[in-house]
């Protein structure tokens, strides 16, 4: 995907940039600089199918999405915007049920959802609702997905996969796995005020995966990862078993990966516990100075394996 | 499954005793023979533990892999002249080396607007079959009692007709041994033998790789630590210098297979001469039905040849061929991530979940960076 968005939006875009990271960047949000101050503002669609699955649906994951993409750039969300596009047809109970977990994931991180826009498209246009948010907030101390540094700790803020194995386990009707789906915000405040976080991710699409090579290869460092220290639950473990898929592809939408100063690294673990949504954290690895850019696992039986960036999407609209 | 996967002990011991009796032996040549074994193999960096004088190269264990171009390509064919034809997954997307029609995959095909239907089971197709059409019969000898059992119990329709392009594989292991000797490459030193296959073979059918070859055979489990057992097991057979089989995987393979499989294998299929995609013929490799169950055979309804003997088979400069016998690594091939990747594929093995290229791209095989710290 980043490759086609090299190919296409940033060669017919001209003006790209408004603060320290603009588009070219392709971060999970960009900056603006307004009188001295950075404002952080960031925009996602989502066309999940199915919309509503078990732990959330596509409303709670629009709002809890967006508001993740401003935490991990160290931001504090101010306010956002609900653009909904819904097929025909399409009954307004269901859309109330979208609405209802939207608004509790916006109460629950205190953040106001205030302006939007409704179209309805004639039938047979689409074959679900498409919800795009927007969200600006306030960074006092940005994270870069480029600050990882030899010795930072890496840490991820619970169990992985569960969300893309969930939208798979609906899909292919293989019982039920509860969605990650939340924000992620209690856990970086946690770990932003107990300790100096170096860079910071949600590993969304391509999961753990995608997100530490990006990591590794914008700040020019190697990553290694301990297998047996990274947190899978039972079912996704499962699950992942028996269509033959690498969990570590998987998508998260309510899990944090962070770059930890070394010295940090045990009281933001123990801070992050202590946090909502980040009881099942751990520490999983180490940014090295060897083999700057690739991520390598010591796997459960001790040998090291590259964990390659995920090649394409296999299942498209999981988020 | 715990004590054959998480458990980084009985690894660890299991290493040192390789590392003890790999000093006691020159540079030692294994092939893994399945699909499954080369995704253990590389998923859990099996390599990386063995001492480098202890080569694991990945065997043809991919059905999907080695089935010919021109099979696809009749397939497309069939299915955009009306013909329903049923499909794996993996089959699906296999790449056919000449368009039809503008056609390349069954993939494409149905996207023009041909009879393709994606399904789990030769039994699914069976229930839905309404109208003229064909079952894309790949597989190897663990396919092969499903397919037959079905026609035994004659719960087949007479309109879906059976292409039965299922490989032998203890005749694909004597080719990949005979292709390390012939070309001058350094000889296999033995051989983990497929566990999944045999248990419907039984561990038997690997008698003729100790007795006709000298080569210590070990039927193994896909767990990592099976994997590393058999490495283990194969050494120990080698510093003794006494080749022989030996059932790693026991908790499923018994010495004489799957007797009432066998049968009904024996029932509706028999053994010929079969082509292999990057390969060529390979003699009674492959399963055809027998004359009884002649009005399923895809081959006669549709006219089709049974071996069909291309020139070429693989795109220029795709070196499946070679990687599919363990002559070459997929990290040799200069198509390999470039052109050739899990999402867009150029040569067969990098189709299937089971291909050693496939596989390759997405669990990162190849030399790891750094290794030995």
């Amino acid at each position: 995907m980043a490759e086609l968005i090299r190919r296409t939006v940033l060669q017919e875009f001209s003006l790209r940039r408004a603060g320290k990271v603009g588009l070219d960047e392709l971060e999970d949000g960009a900056t603006v600089d307004v009188d001295g101050k950075t404002l952080v503002f960031t925009t996602d669609s989502y066309t999940v199918r199915p919309p509503i699955f078990p732990g959330g649906d596509i409303g709670s994951l629009s709002i809890s999405g967006t508001i993740n993409d401003l935490a991990v750039m160290g931001a504090q969300p101010l306010a956002i915007a609900c653009s909904v596009v819904l097929p025909e047809g399409m009954g307004v109970e269901e859309f109330r049920q979208i609405l209802r977990s939207a608004n509790e994931v916006s109460r629950e991180v205190g953040v106001p959802v205030v302006t939007g826009d409704l179209k309805v498209t004639e039938k047979g246009a689409l074959d679900g609702p498409i919800i795009t948010t927007a969200g600006v907030g306030l960074a006092h101390r940005l994270v870069r997905n480029s600050g990882l540094q030899p010795g930072d700790k890496i840490l991820v803020s619970g169990s992985v996969g569960e969300h893309g194995a969930c939208i798979l386990a609906c899909r292919h009707g293989m019982g039920t796995i509860f969605s990650d789906a939340a924000p992620v915000l209690p856990v970086v405040r946690a770990a932003m005020a107990s300790g100096e976080v170096t860079a910071m991710k949600d590993p969304t699409r391509g999961g753990l995966a995608a997100a530490l090579n990006e990591l590794a290869e914008k700040s020019g460092v190697g990553i290694e990862l301990e297998e047996g220290a990274i947190p899978v639950s039972e079912p996704v473990r499962g699950l992942c078993d028996l269509l033959g898929l690498d969990v570590l592809g998987l998508a998260c939408e309510g899990r944090v990966v962070m770059g930890v100063r070394g010295e940090d690294s045990e009281n933001v673990l123990r801070e992050i516990r202590r946090a909502k949504g980040g009881e099942g954290a751990a520490i999983i690895g180490e940014a090295v100075r060897e083999h700057p850019g690739m991520v390598v696992m010591r796997t459960c039986v001790g040998g090291r394996r590259v964990i390659p960036m995920p090649a394409g999407d296999p299942v498209p609209r999981i988020c | 499954m715990k004590p054959f996967r998480d458990n980084p002990e009985l690894a660890k011991s299991l290493c040192s005793r390789i590392r003890l009796l790999a000093s006691r032996v020159g540079h030692v040549k294994f092939m893994n023979f399945c699909g499954t074994h080369e995704w253990t193999t590389v998923h859990f960096g099996i390599r990386s533990l063995l001492p480098p004088n202890v080569e694991l190269v990945a065997g043809p264990g991919c059905p999907v892999c080695v089935t010919p171009s021109y099979f696809v390509e009749q397939a497309i064919r069939l299915a955009l002249e009306g013909v329903t034809v049923y499909t794996y997954g993996d089959s699906y997307r296999l790449p056919a080396l000449r368009a039809v029609d503008g056609c390349r995959s069954l993939e494409e095909a149905r996207a023009l607007g041909g009879k393709v239907r994606l399904v789990y089971s030769f039994l699914e197709s069976a229930k839905e079959a309404r109208e003229e059409s064909l079952f894309f019969g790949i597989g190897f000898e663990t396919l092969a009692p499903i397919y037959s059992s079905l026609l035994v119990s004659g719960k087949v329709p007479r309109n879906l007709k059976l292409l039965s392009l299922v490989k032998l594989t203890p005749p694909a292991a004597r080719f990949a041994i005979k292709y390390h000797m012939d070309r001058g490459l350094l000889p296999l030193s033995g051989v983990i033998a497929p566990g999944h296959v045999s248990t419907v073979i039984g561990a038997s059918s690997w008698e003729f790789l100790p007795k006709e070859f000298g080569l210590p055979t070990v039927v193994a489990g896909f767990e990592p630590i099976d994997v590393l057992a058999a490495v283990l097991l194969l050494l120990e057979m080698l510093v003794e210098k006494k080749p022989r089989v030996v059932t790693e995987y026991r908790r499923a393979v018994r010495w004489e297979g799957n007797l009432p499989a066998k049968e009904s294998m024996g029932e509706v299929f028999e053994s010929s001469d079969s082509s292999w995609r990057g390969i060529g013929v390979i003699p009674k490799s492959g399963l055809f039905l027998k004359e009884e169950f002649s009005d399923f055979d895809a081959y006669r309804h549709f006219n089709l040849e049974k071996v069909p003997r291309s020139e070429r088979d693989l795109e220029p400069g795709c070196r499946c061929g070679e990687i599919i016998v363990g002559a070459a690594r997929p990290t040799d091939c200069p198509l390999f991530g470039k052109k050739c990747t899990p999402g867009s594929p150029v040569g067969p093995c990098m189709v299937s979940v089971e291909g050693p290229c496939n596989i390759w791209a997405r669990f990162g095989g190849g030399d790891v960076p750094g290794n030995g710290r």
